[in-house]
């Protein structure tokens, strides 16, 4: 079967898992029953536990579904501790269900996948070697990829039924009560996690840091807390963040951002109390840099930040051109001592920062949200997931949720190397093209010919040259040539859903 | 043409190409190493093949590393390791650029 954005489905995988094609970004106003966790009573007395094999192995079953969290990113100790334990009981066909996988998990999850531990997995993404291995096929069931917002929805709805959370935290009491703040490897916001310690059956929380009862702030709460593990070290903190965030120096991240910044200012959003997210990005940062300025000029303030945070995001709120950060994740320890010393920094959960199936989620009230783009088509489908050679290598995060937003910008380079990333179809569609309304490039942007309103405000902007998309895309192969198409089997290695659980694409394996 | 010496050009930064040319006795052999090499391998070769034709070199095993480079890069670095494997960089064909 073909859906709306003229992918081709698998029908037997369709079937088998009783999935939908994706049909439209509207998400309407659908009746939603939530699961819930089900859980063993207890006063909490003899929560704290030494031995992290004991509780493996007590928690653990054959045909389970685990999770973890992602905010130690690659600094992380919790995830490799617990799978070698589990692999080492010879637990069998589990469903892994992280938040996202890292490149230090990677390893450890091929094993897992080798032993049969690991069965199925759902995440926001996968890179590196874990990605080579999925697309050449050895995963016996399909990956399924969920954005933020999107495994906070299936959660909460029960496709993602989580038995056991495996979380660490920088610092917890003796009944679970803990927080991202305080301790060594401190990362911040605990918004993935949040999701896991609120919905799982049992959740075993992990740290190196016992403090003193009661811990306060406790963004996980000892009402969720099956067990409280001491171990040595839960993380890198020198890995867990990008450390200082160094400002672009690359002429063509520059450009771009100065474009970026361009568009975001000549747009009707511009304006007292508009909201913004920015990533994690070059060019991302050095756009947050120009726009600071913008706000100086114009006396223009913002009513919030969104997402996943950054220090020259908390600079602008330390500043008071930001009134509030809605915080899911930080991506510098800057980032995440401002959580720390500023009330105005909120930790908001993912269901809160972007799931379509609640009673308003952040992304909903957005300005102007600036991403990226592994490739853009004609179609302005945007895919952030595989490579041009088909390999899985990247995330969706929060991409799908937070393109709702009233004016969503890629920033990309017209070509990679010898690659283009403004193409004709691209390998894997991620995010509809009916959510993104301008591409910038270095060479101009393109604004999608439904919002005819953009296209007025911005066609005569000196020093920005306005193109079709179709434009770009011929502009781009004259400088790379026409690649050959990408030779694939008939497995299906991964479904992309859309936010609302939709599937929106396929991704096959690399034929060798 | 016979190439007279093993000769190299190019470096293995991004967008670059290394070619290495050496004799060789069966044809032009091309050994390609490239990230791209599934979408753009054909024509990477070729345009290596191309240039080394309008030298006359007949016979020679071709080392390529390629990091994205485009193809007025593998023109210039396979024209320059082509002058050099032939000892004529003193004269500068002129009419192969």
């Amino acid at each position: 079967m073909k859906n709306n954005v003229n992918r081709e489905l698998p029908d037997d995988v369709m079937t088998q898992l009783n999935l939908k094609p994706f049909q439209t970004t509207e998400i309407g106003h659908p009746t939603i029953q939530r699961a819930a966790p089900k859980l063993v009573a207890t006063t909490g007395s003899d929560k704290l536990k030494d031995s992290l094999a004991e509780i493996v192995q007590a928690t653990v079953k054959d045909g389970m579904t685990i999770s973890f969290h992602h905010h130690f990113r690659n600094g992380d100790f919790v995830f490799n501790m617990v799978m070698r334990l589990i692999i080492d009981q010879g637990i069998k066909n589990l469903t892994l269900a992280p938040s996202s996988l890292t490149g230090i998990m990677n390893d450890l999850v091929i094993e897992a996948i080798e032993a049969g531990t690991v069965t199925n997995i759902t995440s926001s993404g996968m890179r590196g070697k874990l990605g080579e291995f999925v697309s050449a096929g050895h995963l016996a069931n399909p990956v399924i990829f969920r954005s933020h917002g999107g495994r906070a929805r299936a959660i909460e709805e029960g496709a993602i039924k989580i038995d056991v959370a495996f979380l660490g935290v920088p610092n917890a009491d003796r009944l679970g009560n803990a927080n991202g703040m305080n301790g060594d490897a401190v990362f911040g916001s605990l918004g993935y996690a949040l999701m896991d310690a609120q919905y799982a059956n049992k959740v075993v929380l992990l740290t190196d840091n016992i403090v003193p009862y009661p811990n306060t702030p406790a963004s996980i709460k000892q009402t969720q807390v099956d067990y409280v593990v001491k171990v040595d070290q839960v993380g890198d903190p020198d890995k867990i963040g990008s450390g200082a965030t160094r400002f672009t120096t690359d002429p063509k991240e520059l450009k771009i951002a100065k474009t970026v910044n361009e568009v975001i200012t000549k747009s009707p959003y511009f304006k007292e109390d508009f909201s913004f997210q920015t990533g994690s990005g070059g060019a991302a940062l050095a756009v947050t840099r120009y726009l600071r300025q913008a706000m100086l000029d114009h006396n223009i303030k913002a009513s919030f930040a969104l997402g996943g945070i950054t220090k020259p995001t908390t600079d602008l709120l330390k500043e008071g051109l930001v009134r509030k950060i809605m915080d899911v994740q930080d991506f510098d320890r800057g980032a995440a001592e401002s959580m720390h010393t500023n009330a105005n920094q909120q930790e908001i959960d993912a269901s809160w920062y972007a799931d379509p199936y609640n009673k308003g989620a952040m992304v909903d009230q957005l300005d102007v949200v600036i991403l990226s783009a592994l490739e853009i088509d004609t179609k302005f489908n945007v895919n952030v997931m595989s490579g041009s050679d088909g390999v899985i290598r990247g995330a969706i995060g929060g991409h799908q949720d937070a393109a709702t937003a009233k004016m969503t910008i890629i920033s990309a380079p017209l070509v990679r190397g010898r690659l283009a990333t403004v193409v004709p179809d691209v390998t894997t569609v991620v995010t509809p093209g009916d959510s993104i309304d301008v591409l910038v490039t270095e060479v101009g942007i393109a604004i999608n010919p439904k919002r005819q309103d953009l296209i007025a405000a911005l066609e005569n902007v000196p020093g920005i040259p306005v193109f079709t998309i179709e434009e770009l895309q011929q502009k781009a192969a004259a400088i790379v040539g026409n690649a050959q198409p990408i030779e694939y089997t008939d497995k299906t290695v991964a479904l992309i859903e859309y936010r609302d659980g939709t599937i929106i694409d396929a991704i096959k394996q690399v034929k060798d | 043409m016979e190439i007279k010496q093993t000769a190299l050009a190019g470096t293995l930064e991004s967008s670059d190409i290394q070619i290495m040319l050496s004799k060789g006795a069966d044809g032009i052999k091309i050994n390609l190493d490239s990230d791209v090499k599934k979408q753009f391998g054909t024509q990477i070769t070729a345009v290596i093949t191309e240039v080394l034709q309008k030298f006359e070199i007949e016979n020679a095993n071709v080392k390529a590393v390629d990091k994205g480079a485009l193809d007025c890069v593998i023109k210039a670095r396979t024209i320059a390791a082509a002058q050099r494997a032939l000892g004529t960089t003193d004269k500068p064909a002129w009419e192969v650029l």
